[in-house]
This record gives C-alpha cells, sequence and structure tokens, in this order.
C-alpha cells in the first residue's frame, strides 16, 4: 500500500478535522486567486482602455492623471477645455504633418436613468469610430469599433448619437430612442436638447462601453456649451431644421485623441514636445499607455502586494491550522504509529506518511481554492460584465497560480514537518504496553 | 532459527538506579517450533518478544534470526528484517481503525520493499473465515474477527517466527480456543515458528513446550 493511500485513510478517518483544515487552505488559495485574476484583469483593462492613439492633448491646467482618468476612463472631473485653436492645430496646422487622426471630445454633460445611474455624454465626430481603435487582437491587429445595431452618427446630423454596449443595457435605450443629456457630470443641471439614438456599439470591454457619444456638432449647440461670441454676433439656435454649426471662434475641446503618422518616425516626439513647449502651456500632450504604467507602478502594483501578502497570510493561517490539526492527533494516533513501526515501518517512512498526510490536505485544499476562486469569477463574470462592460475570463490562469501547487507542497512539508518528527520519535515498546 | 544467547537489558529508573530486566544465557527455538512463555507480571516477557523483534536494543549478547544476528544490525535494517521475518500478534489486535480488514493485511506488506501482494492477503483473510468480510473496517467486525484479521496480518510476509503477546487475553472464553486453534494451525501450515505468551494454563497445557522465563532469564531470579 502506497504511502499516499495510508496518509488518505487517515485523514479520511479524521474527515471533519480533514474538511475543515482543507476548507480553510482553499478560502486562502481562492482568495489568492481572486487578487491576481482581478489585478490581471484591472491591468489588461487599463491598458487596453488606453490603447488606439498615441497622446491626449488635454488642458495644461490639470494634471496628466486628470485628462486620462476623464478622458479614456470617464472618471473625475473633466478638466477646463482647451481653445478650438489647438485642435485645428491637428487638422491643418503645425502638428498636422505628423498627424494621422486627431479626434476632438467634449466633456461635461451626463445622463441618468430613472433608478439614479448615471453615465458620461461624450461630444465627438464619427472619426473616433471610424478612424480610431481599441487595443489589439492576439495576432496583433487593431480591434477597430463595430456597430451591434445601427450606424456611426454623421457629421452633418448634429443630434445624432451612439451608445456603448453597457450604457444601452443599463439605461434600455435602443436604436430610434431619443434622450435629452443633463448639463454637468452631477446629473442635476439644466436638461439639454433631444439627441436620436443611431447606434450602439458592440462591447469592447473598454470605458468606452459605459459612455454615451453625442455628435460635437449637436454638443456644440447646447445650452451653455458655446463661448460667448465676439464682436455682439448672434449664437444659432438648436432648432431642427433651422441649425447652423456654431463658429469656431466660440468652440473649445476638453481633449484630443491624437494618433501620430506611423511613416513618420519623428511625429510622437514631435507632437510631445510642440505641445508641451508651447509659449502658452495652454496644452499639454499625455501619452496615456505612459501614464497607465504609472498608475500601475505607484497605485496598483502596491495595492496588489498589499492584497498578496494578506492573502499569503491567510494561506499561512491555513498551514498552520493543517499542522495544530495534524498535531493535535498525533497523541491519539502514537498507537497506530507505534503498531505500523511494529509491522516494519522504519522512522522515515512513518514520518513521511505524516508529511504526505500534510501535503495531500494542502494539496486538496490548494486544488479546492483554484476551482472556488475561477468559479467565483465564473459566476461573477456576466455580472461584472453587464455592470461595468469589463470582461473577466474566468478560466484565464495567471502564471503566478502555476507557483501556486509547488509551494504549496514545500509549505505543507514545513508545516508538517513538526508533527512528522512527532511520529519519527515515537517510542514503540513504550506505546504498545509498558508491560515488561 | 531463533537463538538469544547471553542477553543483557535494563532500565534506567527514575530514580537513577540500574533495573535488570533480561539476563538470558541461552534460549533457542527450532524452525516450525511451537513454545510457550509463561512467567509472572513484570519478569520480562514483553521485553524479551521486543528484543527479538529489533524493537528495543539490548545491552549486550546476541540475538539470531536464522543464523543472522540481529542486534548489531542498523535501525533502519532491523526495520526491514522485522518486516520481512517476525510476524507480531498483540494482545489488543492493534488493527489500525481507517483501514479495511484487507487493508489492514496489506499494511503488513507494505514495509518490506516488496510490491504488497493482494491476492495473498485475500487468501489469508478467506483462510481465517473472513472472505466476506474484507472491506469492513475493524469497528464493524467483532472481537474474534479482529483477533483473526491480526493474524492474518501477522502471518502476511510468510514470517520464519510469529510472536505472539497473550493473543487470547482480552478474547472472551468461547473464542480463545479459536485463536489458539487458528494460530497453531496457521503456523504449522506455513512451518513458521512460534513464541506465545500467556498466561493462561489451558493454553499453555497443549504445547508441548513450555518455558517458564524466570528460569532462563536470571534477572526475573533477582528481581
Amino acid at each position: 500500500m502506497s504511502y499516499w493511500k495510508i496518509a488518505w485513510r487517515n485523514i479520511e478517518e479524521r474527515a471533519l478535522a480533514s474538511s475543515l483544515t482543507g476548507l480553510s487552505m482553499a478560502l486562502g488559495v481562492a482568495l489568492m486567486v481572486l487578487v491576481l485574476v482581478i489585478h490581471e484583469v484591472v491591468v489588461a483593462q487599463l491598458s487596453n482602455d488606453a490603447q488606439g492613439y498615441n497622446f491626449i492633448v488635454g488642458s495644461g491646467q490639470g494634471s496628466k492623471f486628470e485628462i486620462v482618468l476623464s478622458t479614456v476612463f470617464h472618471v473625475g472631473t473633466p478638466l477646463y477645455p482647451i481653445p478650438y485653436r489647438v485642435y485645428k492645430q491637428f487638422t491643418e496646422g503645425e502638428f498636422a504633418p505628423y498627424t494621422d487622426v486627431a479626434v476632438p471630445v467634449c466633456l461635461g454633460d451626463s445622463y441618468s436613468t430613472e433608478d439614479g445611474q448615471r453615465f458620461r455624454c461624450v461630444g465627438t465626430t464619427p472619426e473616433m469610430f471610424a478612424k480610431l481603435s481599441y487595443g489589439a487582437e492576439d495576432d496583433g491587429t487593431e480591434k477597430r469599433y463595430r456597430f451591434a445595431a445601427g450606424r456611426n452618427f454623421k457629421q452633418e446630423n448634429f443630434f445624432e448619437a451612439v451608445l456603448g454596449s453597457v450604457a444601452a443595457n443599463r439605461t434600455g435605450l435602443k436604436v430610434g430612442d431619443h434622450f435629452r443629456p443633463t448639463h454637468g457630470i452631477s446629473g442635476e443641471g439644466e436638461k439639454h436638447d433631444e439627441f436620436e439614438i443611431v447606434g450602439v456599439l458592440a462591447p469592447t470591454g473598454t470605458a468606452n462601453d459605459r459612455a454615451m457619444f453625442v455628435n460635437m456638432e449637436g454638443f456644440y449647440l447646447l445650452s451653455g456649451h458655446a463661448l460667448a461670441p465676439k464682436e455682439g454676433a448672434e449664437r444659432p439656435r438648436a432648432e431642427p431644421g433651422a441649425i447652423r454649426p456654431l463658429p469656431e471662434a466660440q468652440r473649445e475641446v476638453t481633449s484630443i485623441l491624437v494618433r501620430c503618422r506611423a511613416d513618420q518616425m519623428m511625429a510622437p516626439m514631435a507632437i510631445e514636445m510642440g505641445v508641451n513647449k508651447g509659449e502658452d502651456r495652454a496644452a499639454q500632450a499625455v501619452a496615456p499607455v505612459r501614464v497607465v504604467e504609472q498608475l500601475q507602478a505607484s497605485f496598483l502594483g502596491p495595492m496588489r502586494m498589499i492584497l498578496l501578502v494578506l492573502t499569503v497570510l491567510i494561506v499561512v493561517v491555513a498551514g498552520i491550522s493543517i499542522l495544530v490539526s495534524i498535531y493535535n492527533s498525533m497523541s491519539e494516533r502514537s498507537h497506530d504509529i507505534a503498531v505500523m513501526r511494529a509491522l516494519g515501518a522504519s522512522r522515515t517512512a512513518v514520518m513521511s506518511i505524516i508529511l504526505v498526510e500534510s501535503i495531500l490536505l494542502s494539496l486538496l485544499g490548494g486544488l479546492a481554492g483554484l476551482a472556488i476562486g475561477h468559479g467565483a469569477l465564473a459566476i461573477a463574470s456576466p455580472i461584472v460584465e453587464h455592470y461595468t462592460g469589463v470582461t473577466v475570463r474566468a478560466w484565464n490562469f495567471t502564471w503566478q497560480e502555476s507557483l501556486l501547487v509547488p509551494a504549496l507542497v514545500a509549505f505543507a512539508a514545513l508545516v508538517g514537518f513538526l508533527p512528522a518528527m512527532t511520529a519519527y520519535r515515537t517510542d514503540v515498546a513504550k506505546t504498545l504496553g509498558g508491560a515488561r | 532459527m531463533l537463538l538469544v544467547e547471553n542477553v543483557r537489558k535494563s532500565y534506567i529508573e527514575p530514580n537513577g538506579e540500574t533495573l535488570p530486566i533480561l539476563d538470558i544465557r541461552r534460549f533457542e527455538i527450532g524452525p516450525g517450533e511451537q513454545v510457550v512463555l509463561r512467567g509472572r507480571s513484570g519478569c520480562g516477557k514483553t521485553t524479551l518478544l521486543n528484543c527479538i523483534a529489533g524493537l528495543t536494543t539490548v545491552d549486550a549478547g546476541r540475538i539470531e534470526v536464522k543464523g543472522k544476528d540481529v542486534v548489531p544490525l542498523a535501525e533502519a535494517v532491523r526495520d526491514r528484517y522485522r518486516a520481512s521475518y517476525i510476524g507480531f500478534v498483540f494482545q489488543t489486535f492493534n488493527l489500525l481503525p481507517a483501514f479495511t480488514a484487507l487493508e489492514n493485511v496489506l499494511l503488513g506488506m507494505t514495509f518490506t520493499g516488496e510490491r504488497p501482494d493482494a491476492v495473498r492477503a485475500r487468501q489469508l483473510l478467506e483462510s481465517v473465515g473472513l472472505g466476506h468480510r474484507l472491506t469492513h473496517q475493524p469497528r464493524a467486525l467483532s472481537v474474534g474477527e479482529q483477533q483473526r484479521v491480526a493474524v492474518a496480518r501477522a502471518l502476511a510476509n510468510r514470517p520464519v517466527l510469529l510472536l505472539a503477546d497473550e493473543p487470547t487475553a482480552n478474547v472472551d472464553p468461547a473464542h480463545q480456543q479459536q485463536v489458539i486453534d487458528l494460530l497453531r494451525e496457521a503456523c504449522r501450515r506455513e512451518n513458521i515458528a512460534m513464541l506465545l505468551v500467556t498466561h493462561s494454563p489451558e493454553v499453555s497445557q497443549q504445547f508441548s513446550r513450555v518455558e517458564q522465563l524466570e528460569e532462563v532469564n536470571r534477572a526475573a531470579r533477582v528481581a
């Protein structure tokens, strides 16, 4: 009979205690799995969201984190707008030779549902979905925006809108419906004019899934979105059928998404230096990938480390409970160990059996923990995806998880050493009977 | 087959005094011979069995089994020797509760270094009338059945010597004779020598050779 089977029988004999100690190990490992996978998903998500363009050009007054958070992730307060002429520099000005695509973004409005859910409204141009991409496929090709229903809005149809998949899901709005954005991001501002939904995006797994995109031309015509006209010029009114675009002199943008020309090697440097060293410092060019990397290094990495340390401590406590469980059982099992010794088992053999028992308990607990962790992710995945648009692939294993099994074996051998030594030292003659 | 020669063993008492337990000039058992060992409590019967089995070391002397002195052997070698050459039947059966009857017998085969012979384990249990109780755990067996499993386990490795330490002490009178018959028949069938410790005159009188330990153990006489 193998030592594994002997150890397994011992575990079975103390089924309740074994189950409880195994469960504590399983929960520790499950928590560790959750931390690892969720961190990986968040990092992938952040990286994904920040792809598709080289720079975000935003206000020179705020921090680069604020620019990225508000423009890419639709969180936080948008910064002060930048002059429209900065945008024009990318379309026909000094940066145009280096620019492949420049997409303006206007932030500051939102839409609230009756049950209190709030979504950011983003004024932009059709190029957002026609020319930009998000993330990359496994083979390196760019992921292009696709429409699950309807189409992209048209430049000339000022009051058309496109919804992200999660926004459409949770608001219940669909192609052909109309909605009225609210001025400001608090949801308590003035109701604006209506936009017609002409398209719903297929899920992208990015923050854009939670946004509602409106034609920037319509956005400019909404109340409070235009600069005061110069020299007493009259502001055009937002009336269907009789509308004119807002004059450029009255326009501002919150930020500009810029993709450099691939055939101009110096383009990124030229744009970054040109914008950031501009005389009036009205704008700054921020590379979102670098900001996300900094975010990971300065915030997410340490946070993950703290969580991992906590989960490792939980696993250590679980390991100690295995030690205590086996060690406490040693006095009642000393007789069985003595019998095995009388049957010819060496000291090393009985010691090995106890170590194998400890390893088995840890391994089974660990494997159960892997199953529980990924099972929990599988259950939570559709819910998370529905509410956030973030895709959590429950059965994607992180490379760190492959270290769990050997680490658990080593750890189990360590915690099993004390009871194993007790077995090793069992005095057979004394234990089997004190008679002489 | 078994030779115990000039063996001395003593224990250190808690007060520091040395207490001689064994002082045996010569004690022999031939191949297949069945011997009863009697003696008052504390005269060293169990210690002698433990020394023969290599579970306890002696202070001096030699213990030969099949012509090989086991006293100077390293502990790990003694363990292997015990697994291969010695069968043990205990007073309290000492079946392991987590294992079935069959597994208890297989456990007896586990430490010889050879692959346990499940067919022989099964045959042994059938030969003691437990072919229908193979998968039962000790707690599901009667006292008599447990002792029969213990006998089967002791015979598992075809030992040359069976050491039985009061095997009928915990068995009711109705089953005592069955246990003795079982042991004697099994040892006869497999040509195994047997050293049986008992206090029972009824058991002793069935054997042609009965040794009183006090007569061969000078330490017991002194005590």
